[in-house]
């Protein structure tokens, strides 16, 4: 509705095409609705929070988002010593943003403090893996690790940026949020959580970086709420950058002189989650019946093509396609048929349905067909709609029978940065299936490629006959952008600033 | 006159006392406590031990002495999302709320009370007729919608002012106007109707009788008589356009209070939303003694009455 009246404006010819923006004062305008309520990247749990992170940190080593290769960053090479240990050769000469030296200090610094419970990193799963790591020498370090972990450069390349030590030590995470100090492309001039930031381009980024070094002068980050202010601000010139277009809005943008579109397909599925195990007490959604009667209600090749749009697909497997591990291979299939649910309850001892909450955090309107969609065949879902956080609490505390959630993977192109985090006994684990669990830490630590795709098949399979989860569809990210602007979309749904320049 | 500013003074610091109750229980209420602070991978150990040291093992009322101390001495507690104290949020984000609560209310007084007194003075004209039709307009139109216009036809098409943010005062003047609009029909209608009483009463007839020009009996003699009911209601509107504007606020992207407040409700960030409750309702007690005091001090019959 609200987004209806800026196009009839549009449609009326009222607005002349975008003027001039961020170009002439090179000047990169962003906005998004997210916010990032501390800039300290293992302690965020936003996506804005990794590609805030890319442009301000480095890390170890680098994955080409195109050809998926791992790149020394931070590292000059690395070696697998054996399975539980990695050797890292740093590179010299490169300096924090305070212009203290970067040496091996730093890396073991960071990595061991991570690893250490105590300190409370929100997404364990990224660092529960390392057990220690000694400096080598200067600028050389070995990690050792807990247990064979195959997927371990993936995660360096991702999510585990390099502190400085002296000055994290120093300040912590409150401070590192206030004042960001990395080694990265830009450098931090102003930082307010939830709010705002100023970045400038870092002249003294090594040249050596697989990132490459960064065109654009500035960048300024606004957080906005709502989408039809984003999209004014982005016609008026006043923003140059606006991403999480949704699908209908984008296909009007494109029709919008100096703006481009672009939508790349992302890591980030959506699912419908079940209380299987019967965490929240006696819920209908604890008999697979009900399970299979909710996968069969649900028309997920209509939502693909009316609502999400682009190059999304319909999945059936509880993974990205793309990721190491992932196949749909001997995965049951539930198509879209309301009257086999009907029987299906019915046979469950629901021939009338039945009530039932549903939690669901973002894309409102979808989790709205999947209700109207249940409603049809006599479940009556009600809608309790949170921010992530508030919904992950209550997830943790196993209080959410019925949930339309979503997970990009923190952009990790392995299996186990989904399934690992959801079926191995974790608070978001509402399978608790300890055969799925074993499957699963096999597939997580096996050396052998093959190994570990067989147990993930193993693991796919067993989520789908058991119908732990209802896997919907991959995610389509819309972007829109000043027409000044050279930009281009990767897959992991990490926009890349430093790559991006001026035409 | 002192009898009656004490009276009202002991009313107003039962009704914050009130809501200082209210205030501290949406806390213990929204869950427990202990846990939420040990957060979710704590063991029940960690959680008894941050019971501990918090107090939260405390009788209630033990509780609720040791928070208003603390209130008192300007600690709001610290917020669970940002874990920044509250108090420094709240006080970074206030003046992008007072700038925009006081700015509506400007707008709507500059317009309305013109309006209201030009209405008054030709009943059933059309002045009269625009006024009523602006005003039940004012009152039907959902602020989003009204806000998005404003934006479409300044921001969009004439491009005189900017869409969001809060770089200068430009910044809020759609904000001021879509808020400012809402209460507008409010002043003006008690102006007019105030007017219209007070220009039929016999002390205006007795000016008229002595010769006074028109202008210095309209505004020397009737609007002050008129304008009492506009000045309370003027305080508590500001109180309204203060804890109102969360859509306004988000419309526009501003980051003041009524946003921090709408976003910690549905990031159950109760610390945040606790203080600003709080705050907002001791601004809205404050301006409702203001009111009374200065409408005793306009119309003496208030004081004795």
């Amino acid at each position: 509705m609200r987004g209806k009246l800026a196009w009839a404006a549009v449609a009326l010819g009222l607005i002349a095409p975008a003027a001039q923006a961020g170009k002439p004062d090179d000047t990169l305008n962003l906005a998004w609705s997210a916010q990032i309520e501390n800039y300290d990247q293992y302690f965020n749990t936003v996506r804005e929070g990794i590609v805030f992170a890319r442009e301000i940190w480095d890390n170890l080593v680098d994955r080409d988002p195109r050809t998926g290769e791992y790149k020394p960053l931070l590292a000059k090479s690395y070696r697998w010593v054996d399975p539980l240990t990695l050797d890292f050769a740093l590179r010299q000469g490169i300096s924090f943003h305070d212009g203290t030296p970067f040496t091996a200090t730093d890396v073991a610094y960071t990595l061991n403090w991570l690893a250490d419970p105590a300190n409370k990193v929100i997404t364990q799963q990224n660092v529960s893996w390392i057990k220690s790591v000694e400096e080598t020498g200067p600028f050389a370090v070995r990690i050792h690790l807990k247990a064979p972990f195959p997927a371990a450069l993936e995660y360096l390349a991702d999510i585990l940026p390099i502190y400085p030590h002296d000055y994290y030590a120093k300040v912590g995470p409150q401070g590192m949020s206030r004042h960001p100090v990395g080694t990265g492309p830009y450098k931090v001039a102003a930082a307010e959580p939830g709010k705002s930031f100023t970045l400038l381009r870092n002249d003294a980024y090594f040249k050596e970086s697989p990132k490459g070094r960064p065109a654009i002068g500035r960048i300024v980050q606004r957080s906005i709420a709502e989408m039809p202010t984003q999209i004014a601000e982005l016609m008026t010139g006043s923003i140059d950058w606006i991403w999480q277009v949704p699908a209908d809005q984008a296909e009007k943008l494109r029709q919008v002189p100096g703006v481009t579109v672009k939508s790349a397909e992302t890591m980030r599925i959506g699912y419908v989650g079940f209380d299987a195990a019967g965490r929240s007490g006696a819920t209908p959604v604890k008999d697979r019946r009900v399970r299979e009667a909710i996968a069969h209600a649900i028309d997920r090749a209509a939502m693909v093509k009316n609502l999400v749009g682009g190059d999304s697909r319909v999945l059936d497997a509880a993974c990205f396609p793309s990721q190491f591990g992932c196949t749909d291979e001997g995965v049951k299939r539930y198509a879209y048929d309301p009257a086999l649910a009907k029987t299906l309850l019915a046979e469950a001892g629901y021939p009338n349905g039945f009530d039932i909450d549903i939690y669901a955090y973002r894309e409102r309107p979808w989790a709205e067909a999947i209700i109207g969609y249940l409603r049809a065949v006599g479940i009556r879902a009600k809608l309790t709609y949170l921010q992530y956080a508030a919904l992950r609490d209550k997830n943790w505390a196993g209080t959410t029978p019925l949930f339309y959630m979503t997970w990009g993977s923190n952009s990790i192109n392995d299996v186990s940065a989904i399934l690992g985090n959801f079926f191995t006994g974790s608070p978001d684990d509402f399978a608790r299936d300890a055969q799925l669990k074993s499957w699963i830490e096999t597939g997580d630590t096996a050396i052998d490629p093959a190994v570990r795709k067989a147990n993930y098949r193993q693991a796919l399979q067993r989520i789908a006959e058991e119908i732990y989860w209802l896997p919907m569809f991959s995610y389509v990210a819309n972007y829109a952008f000043s027409a000044d602007l050279d930009f281009s979309p990767d897959a992991d749904e990490v926009p890349r600033f430093y790559a991006a320049h001026w035409k | 006159m002192l009898a009656f500013a004490l009276k009202r003074l002991a009313l107003a610091l039962l009704v914050a006392l009130t809501v200082s109750i209210i205030s501290f229980s949406l806390l213990r209420l929204s869950g427990d406590l202990a846990q939420a602070l040990a957060g979710p991978s704590a063991t029940a150990a960690d959680v008894e031990a941050v019971r501990k040291a918090y107090g939260l093992d405390q009788p209630l009322w033990v509780q609720y002495l040791a928070w208003a101390r603390q209130a008192l001495h300007g600690d709001l507690g610290t917020s669970f999302f940002f874990k920044e104290p509250v108090a420094a949020m709240i006080a970074a984000r206030l003046p992008v709320t007072m700038t925009l609560g006081v700015s509506a209310l400007l707008f709507a007084l500059l317009v309305a009370l013109p309006l209201g007194i030009l209405a008054a003075l030709k009943p059933n004209s059309w002045v009269d007729r625009l006024a009523l039709t602006l005003s039940v307009v004012g009152q039907a139109l959902p602020s989003f919608w009204f806000a998005l216009m404003l934006m479409i036809l300044f921001g969009l098409k004439l491009r005189w002012l900017p869409i969001s943010g809060t770089a200068s005062w430009k910044s809020f003047v759609m904000p001021a106007i879509a808020l400012g609009y809402y209460g507008m029909p409010t002043f003006m209608r008690l102006t007019r109707a105030g007017m219209m009483e007070v220009l039929a009463s016999d002390y205006i007839r007795t000016a008229r009788a002595k010769g006074l020009r028109a202008p210095a009996i309209l505004l020397k003699h009737a609007l002050r008589n008129a304008i009492v009911p506009v000045v309370a209601v003027a305080a508590v509107q500001l109180g309204f356009f203060l804890g109102g504007s969360i859509v306004i606020e988000s419309v526009f992207a501003l980051h003041g209070v009524g946003y921090l407040g709408w976003e910690s409700i549905s990031r159950a960030d109760f610390p945040v939303v606790q203080a600003i409750v709080l705050v907002l309702a001791l601004f809205y007690i404050v301006l409702t003694l203001l009111a009374d005091l200065l409408n005793a001090f306009l119309d003496p019959r208030i004081r004795v009455g």
